[in-house]
């Protein structure tokens, strides 16, 4: 058994959230330099100048890429025999997460209430996820999700005889139904079986993934590669403006599911696609 | 088409801009996003005063991050401006002209903009780094205790912006997608 201080694990959180929102991970910085040497489409071109300025100027300067620096999604991954002392895990992340939004001047852009509203100041609470995993280790990621591209997000319910063509014709819907207002280039995320919420958190965690990997089952790693052309001959283009580059990436992540279900989660995000990591 | 605008926007100069124009804007604009359009049209409701004066005026839906030290405002890009759908009429109708946002507006929007030659402008979503570039000086003006969504009076220079929508309603959206998707027949 091996101890962690709770301490250790808001420190981190804290870290993470800074970089994370300062510094755009290396395969979306690449993704969108590859889509800049393809696109053709003048206005296209001119935007995504724009972006790459953007990044390198928020990297430089040390300062949030994007003013939406979102609702802290914390990912945990705690080994089982990891013992964690000295607090409470929650008020630790939360603490991570208020220390984090305080320091590297982020927005603090979270409502206490969904219908009440008001703001809580801090950006806490934390949207956090546990899992247990072997091991006396704890992977932290910090993935600050904005809005603009949540909001257009959608989850749908398939009957099994949908097939794989309801899924596609599903998620070039959801694409288009988004058009410019999730700042696109954008990243998909999708999660494919499970249960409607497990579906969800596939979807989200799809956008975790570096897109520079592919779904380790080749059937997927091709739906992924067919989905990213067919979203790249909608025209939206980047913000809409027209042109090829609409997706930077796509990334499907399944789980098994019910003999009469198939559910189909769609999670979208911007260019400004933000995760990072850190083991304790 | 590229454009150096002197704001404020006047009826005149918003007749000459179409959709598609790359546009840099130069002058006073105002901050606002959902929270500050809900109680502005609540105090117009009530037959109160805005606190800045309508005319001509140039709104831009940004709730930026807070100001490092040196800095005179944090990043500030664009929100997606159809949550201010059910506003932006009512602001027209009291002489607001300019709006900046980015993602699609409703036609109900787009009839009060032709009525009132209104013209919708799109900053680059999640640039804002690049686009807290050009604003040189920041004001909280009112509404305080709505943070990032305070009412600020912003002085933009050669703010790179592209017209979305025009006051006779022809969309960016719509013929951009459209001319792209001509040119790959």
């Amino acid at each position: 058994m091996r101890e962690i201080q709770a301490q250790q694990i808001t420190d981190v959180v804290e870290k993470l959230c800074i970089e994370a929102n300062q510094y755009l991970p290396e395969d979306i910085q690449g993704a969108i330099r590859r889509c800049r040497a393809c696109e053709d489409w003048e206005i296209a071109q001119g935007v995504l100048d724009k972006i790459i300025t953007n990044f390198e100027i928020a990297k430089e300067e040390s300062v949030p890429i994007c003013q939406d620096t979102g609702m802290a999604c914390v990912f945990l991954e705690i080994g089982q025999d990891v013992h964690i002392a000295g607090g409470d895990l929650r008020e630790a992340v939360d603490e991570g997460v208020r220390r984090g939004y305080d320091k590297g001047y982020l927005r603090k852009s979270v409502v206490k209430d969904p219908v009440r509203r008001g703001n809580t100041g801090d950006n806490t609470p934390a949207m956090l996820y546990t899992e247990i995993v072997p091991g006396e280790k704890i992977k932290v990621t910090v993935g600050p999700k904005g809005f603009g591209s949540e909001n257009m997000s959608a989850i749908r319910m398939f009957k099994p005889s949908a097939g794989i063509e309801g899924i596609k014709d599903f998620i070039l819907e959801v694409v288009e139904t988004a058009g410019p207002n999730p700042c696109p280039p954008m990243v998909v995320g999708v999660g494919i079986g499970g249960t409607f919420d497990k579906c969800a958190l596939l979807a989200k965690k799809a956008l975790m993934r570096s897109t520079d990997e592919r779904n380790p089952d080749p059937f997927y790693a091709d739906l992924e590669t067919e989905m990213l052309e067919k979203i790249n001959k909608l025209g939206i283009g980047p913000q809409g403006f027209g042109g090829k580059t609409t997706a930077l990436a796509l990334n499907i992540e399944t789980l098994p599911t019910h003999i009469a279900g198939m559910p189909c989660a769609v999670n979208i995000n911007c260019h400004v696609t933000r995760h990072k990591t850190e083991v304790i | 088409m590229e454009k150096h605008i002197s704001l404020p926007l006047t009826e005149e100069v918003a007749k000459t801009l179409h959709a598609g124009d790359s546009v840099y804007l130069t002058g006073t604009i105002y901050t606002s996003r959902d929270a500050g359009h809900k109680r502005m049209c609540e105090a117009l409701a009530k037959g109160e005063k805005l606190p800045f004066d309508p005319t001509d005026a140039t709104i831009y839906y940004v709730g930026p991050t807070p100001a490092k030290p040196g800095q005179v405002i944090g990043s500030a890009g664009p929100t997606t401006s159809g949550r201010m759908d059910a506003y932006a009429p009512t602001m027209m109708s009291v002489g607001a002209r300019g709006m900046i946002g980015k993602g699609a507006r409703l036609p109900e929007v787009v009839e009060a903009m032709k009525k009132y030659h209104g013209v919708y402008f799109g900053a680059i979503g999640g640039a804002g780094a690049l686009l807290a570039k050009c604003i040189k000086k920041c004001e909280l003006i009112a509404y305080e205790d709505l943070g990032a969504e305070a009412l600020r009076k912003l002085y933009v220079e050669d703010m790179p912006l592209v017209v979305i929508i025009d006051s006779e309603g022809k969309n960016l959206y719509d013929e951009g997608k459209a001319a792209y998707l001509a040119s790959q027949k």
